[in-house]
């Protein structure tokens, strides 16, 4: 483990970017922290995390997947793929690396998406230990470790040093490339920030939610609840949750047409919508209910079911402070999975 | 980059189109070399785009046996259908696939005497098995296809079925039309009941397409006659747009049909959410 | 704490459920921490008894839902307005939206509702408990040893600020007393986008809109916005998008949206509510309230069911379009 003075952070940061682009947390003027590409006079954040999660590295809202030239009864098909550049995502909390593997599991099982696998693989994530988590937190129902993230390079900060950890090969030589700036030190600093990081988590109001009744094969069970329609019946149907989610990764493809050349991009889409899955001849979710279903159904247990048990959520309760009406995944399982629907 | 992404099709070209009915036409593809796109089994799927105008998923309805061209017959229901129906021939399209799951022809049907069950353009996938089962005759029982639409001039391939499939020694062609029409003197009414009147034994292996209206009558006409769900197949169709499980909207529960289905066993739709 | 206690309304709509006059309430459900309440129907005495809240929170305006709501249903459905509602519910009224024979409104007096992200500013992450107790709150936290007090007038929502009105311009019944129509400043934003020069203003709303995430909840929590279908939600529109294909379309549908409730919008403010990139919304439609009222005199949408809007209503009186035109080059 290695270690400099926070006061020294910034030395570090421009020693990094100047290697290799660095994303880092930055408040905007309206205090809430969004990820920025680092330069000289960007501050790292001291919030908690961003307001819009890390999976826009890997899964950006828009990329262009292809272009067509038309002419006459002629298509060409133009593949505009192009090689990407390592970038590093300095400062991710836990949640967010951990969303990292749940899209894996989704754009890099066959047939893998070469757009997703070839920003992960240039990506070099710099995670950061939490020490003041919040009340929306519940990333440990979901056996997240806040205080010892995975990534690359794991970073711990106090009030006055960071700690750096390198977990990958990638890591390792990325830190032994600022060498000259960190100085070699043992963990008790970190491991004493961790205890006193692991009690606060297990005192959090939302760290005793009770999953047993989701997860895989609780489809049946589930399915026709009453509560669905009950708690979405005031839901708006925008795609906000959706949209905040580090881990929601459906899409949409589109296009756009200049002239005879043609765009097909992909944007991110939200099973809210009223018209996900509308075809020309009917809709299979024709109500919210049904819509509001799919998308918590999803998570808590389509997901599982098709990945070993796996959820689709982190905790990271971006769903919770944005959602306009209040309504969010904590209420589904405490509700849907309490109780009233035994 | 050399790597194959599945989002980025290639050329197609339609090399002839034929109206089968007043709505739906058949389109012949080949790629600008002039061969078959790709390889498929029975049932499964391909994406056709017009830059410009959309993509959409349709059955391949030519057998995998052609070796020299794929055939798909589109019937007219939305933006990107009714630009193909004004396409012609020498129109180059986009094509990437194949897509789902297909039939399980080398393996359940192995051996079985088979029943095909369709109305209006859910032939078209079905053509695809039919025409299989038939090129591999010797692997398969006894094949029956009841067939039906709204009236003589919607019955999709009917030169085919009249001409080839008619004539095939083991081949029991049912033809029926919902409503009685100058010029027709074959059976009149809706395919569920015919399939009931056809009272057939309950040994065979069922294959059913069409509206949701009449699988769902049919399934229950067949179960009535004593058949058990696991001998009774379907293929589905919901909105897709990548046609690999990753966009996540053609799900039913946990699976989705582009890429666990489309084809599915009516004990395993049991096993699902009746969201489709 | 708010004028009027959670006991009052429960009572109430316990009373007017049980006697039949209304057979649904349209109220707060309590969350899981006590700011983030939702928006619920109640049918029972004994759901509203354990699940209504009404607090500092409740900023949610339900008059939109009630065109939903009302459909297909048999019966009145209580509503509770806070005066900016009331707004809103007479401007769907006007646009016959709802069935006002559904409905029964009780008005309920409104101290302005606070924003938990102001709280969290002053009180920090970790909140664990609000108490109210007169216009104080007192914040608990996990990592503060004593509970933080604040003022509610210090950690108001944006429009509570800028209240235009305490007055309820629609109820059947008023709980305590109305208040006035307000001498709100909440022009005063809007002209200090007016005083920035036009590569200074285009600057400012590229910065806002670009954080646009498309989520549409302003669209869909707009009370003006009541299309059945939305011409951005139909993908034979030719302009549907979720996600901006270049930065004109991000601009495009905030701006067409604006001319789109222009002299309808009433300035209740929830787009800027609920937006999750805190994208000042409210500034596009004030622009356009504070012109019509620059150009065709004093109007309040939502004032009086029926009244027709400067913009859909003809007078020989009416500013010239080319002085429009030029009004907007003075401003600019």
């Amino acid at each position: 483990m290695r270690k400099c003075s926070i006061d020294n952070i910034n030395d570090v940061l421009k020693a990094l970017s100047e290697k290799i682009p660095l994303y880092l947390p930055v408040d905007r003027l309206d205090g809430k922290a969004t990820y920025q590409k680092y330069q000289e006079g960007k501050v790292w954040s001291n919030a908690l995390n961003t307001e819009r999660s890390a999976k826009d590295f890997f899964f950006p809202q828009m990329e262009n997947l292809v272009e067509f030239k038309t002419q006459g009864k002629n298509v060409e098909v133009i593949d505009i793929r192009d090689e990407k550049q390592d970038f590093i995502i300095f400062g991710v909390r836990a949640c967010d690396v951990k969303s990292f593997e749940i899209l894996d599991r989704v754009f890099l099982s066959q047939p893998v998406d070469t757009f997703y696998k070839s920003r992960r693989e240039h990506g070099i994530i710099f995670s950061l230990a939490c020490s003041k988590p919040n009340e929306t937190c519940f990333c440990s129902v979901f056996n997240i470790d806040a205080t010892a993230p995975a990534g690359d390079v794991t970073l711990w900060k106090t009030e006055t040093e960071v700690f750096f950890k390198a977990n990958t090969e990638k890591g390792e030589k990325i830190l032994s490339e600022i060498d000259s700036l960190t100085t070699e030190c043992g963990e008790e600093t970190v491991n004493e920030q961790r205890e006193k990081t692991k009690k606060i988590l297990s005192k959090l109001p939302l760290s005793d939610l009770d999953l047993t009744n989701f997860g895989v094969g609780k489809t049946k069970a589930l399915f026709d609840s009453p509560l669905w329609k009950e708690m979405s019946s005031t839901c708006l149907g925008c795609g906000t949750c959706t949209f905040v989610c580090p881990t929601c990764q459906c899409y949409d493809i589109k296009e756009f047409k200049v002239g005879d050349k043609v765009t097909r991009f992909r944007c991110w889409d939200s099973c809210m919508y009223s018209d996900f899955t509308k075809m020309a001849h009917g809709n299979p979710r024709l109500t919210q209910a049904e819509r509001f279903r799919q998308r918590f159904m999803h998570k808590l247990v389509y997901y599982p079911d098709n990945n070993d048990g796996l959820f689709s959520c982190v905790g990271c309760g971006r769903c919770l402070s944005k959602c306009p009406i209040s309504m969010n995944i904590v209420k589904v399982i405490k509700r849907v999975g309490g109780k009233e629907n035994e | 980059m050399s790597n194959n992404e599945v989002l980025i099709p290639t050329v197609g070209v339609i090399t002839d189109v034929r109206r089968d009915t007043p709505d739906i036409k058949t389109f012949r593809v080949v790629t600008p070399n002039g061969v078959k796109p790709f390889e498929h089994k029975p049932g499964q799927c391909a994406m056709l785009s017009i830059p410009g105008v959309g993509e959409a998923m349709f059955s391949i309805t030519s057998s995998p046996t052609n070796t020299e061209y794929m055939e798909f017959s589109i019937k007219k229901c939305g933006c990107v259908t009714e630009w193909l129906h004004s396409a012609e021939v020498g129109q180059q399209i986009t094509i990437r696939g194949p897509y789902g799951k297909p039939f399980p022809v080398d393996d359940e049907f192995v051996g079985k005497d088979l029943l095909f069950v369709a109305g209006g353009v859910g032939l078209a996938p079905l053509r695809s098995v039919i025409n299989y089962c038939r090129h591999y005759r010797e692997r398969y029982g006894s094949i029956d296809i009841v067939y039906g639409s709204r009236s003589k001039d919607d019955l999709l391939d009917y030169k085919e079925i009249i001409d080839e499939w008619s004539n095939e020694e083991g081949v029991n062609v049912h033809l029926t039309i919902d409503n009685p029409q100058e010029g027709w003197d074959g059976h009149v009414g809706f395919v569920p009941n015919y399939v009931k009147e056809l009272n057939f034994s309950t040994n065979k292996t069922a294959v059913l397409c069409g509206p949701p209206i009449m699988i769902k009558f049919t399934l229950e006409g067949l179960c009535s006659l004593g058949f058990d769900k696991t001998q009774i197949y379907t293929t589905l169709e919901l909105r897709m747009k990548c046609g690999v499980g990753k966009c996540g909207r053609c799900n039913v529960g946990s699976k989705y049909v582009c890429k666990d289905g489309p084809v599915f066993r009516f004990d395993e739709l049991d096993e699902l959410p009746s969201e489709y | 704490m708010q004028k009027v206690s959670r006991e009052i309304l429960v009572d109430k709509a316990i009373s007017l459920l049980n006697q039949g006059v209304v057979k649904a309430v349209f109220g707060w459900r309590k969350g899981e921490f006590d700011y983030d309440v939702t928006p619920a129907v109640f049918t029972t005495e004994k759901d509203i008894k354990e699940n209504f809240v009404f607090n500092g929170f409740c900023g949610a305006n339900f008059s939109k839902y009630l065109v939903a709501k009302t459909v297909n249903f048999d019966g009145k459905i209580l509503v509770f307005l806070k005066s900016c509602d009331t707004y809103s519910f007479n401007q769907l009224l006007t646009e016959h939206r709802f069935d006002r024979e559904k409905v029964y409104a009780v008005g309920i007096p409104c101290d302005g509702m606070a924003d938990i992200s102001k709280v969290k500013e002053i009180a920090g992450d970790g909140v664990s408990k609000i108490d109210f107790e007169g216009d104080m709150m007192k914040v608990t936290t996990l990592y503060q040893d004593e509970p933080v007090e604040i003022k509610l007038g210090d950690v108001l929502l944006e429009r509570c600020y800028n209240c235009k009105s305490k007055k309820h311009v629609a109820y059947d019944e008023l709980i305590g007393e109305d208040g006035e129509v307000l001498d709100s400043n909440r022009f005063d934003e809007v002209a200090k986008l007016e005083a920035m020069t036009p590569d200074e203003r285009f600057a400012f709303w590229q910065g806002e809109l670009s954080k646009c995430l498309r989520c549409n909840a302003c669209r869909d929590v707009c009370p003006a916005c009541t299309c059945e279908k939305c011409v951005f939600d139909n993908p034979n529109s030719g302009v549907e998008n979720k996600a901006a294909a270049n930065s004109f379309e991000e601009k495009m549908f905030h701006i067409i949206r604006a001319f789109h409730v222009a002299g309808r919008c009433t300035d209740c403010g929830e787009c800027s509510r609920v937006c999750p990139q805190n994208i000042p919304l409210h500034l596009l439609n004030r622009k356009f309230i504070k012109d019509i009222n620059q150009f065709y005199g004093e109007y309040q949408a939502g004032e009086q069911v029926g009244s027709r809007a400067p913009l859909v209503n003809y007078t020989t009186e009416d500013v010239e379009p080319c002085d429009v035109f030029k009004g907007g080059e003075e401003n600019a």
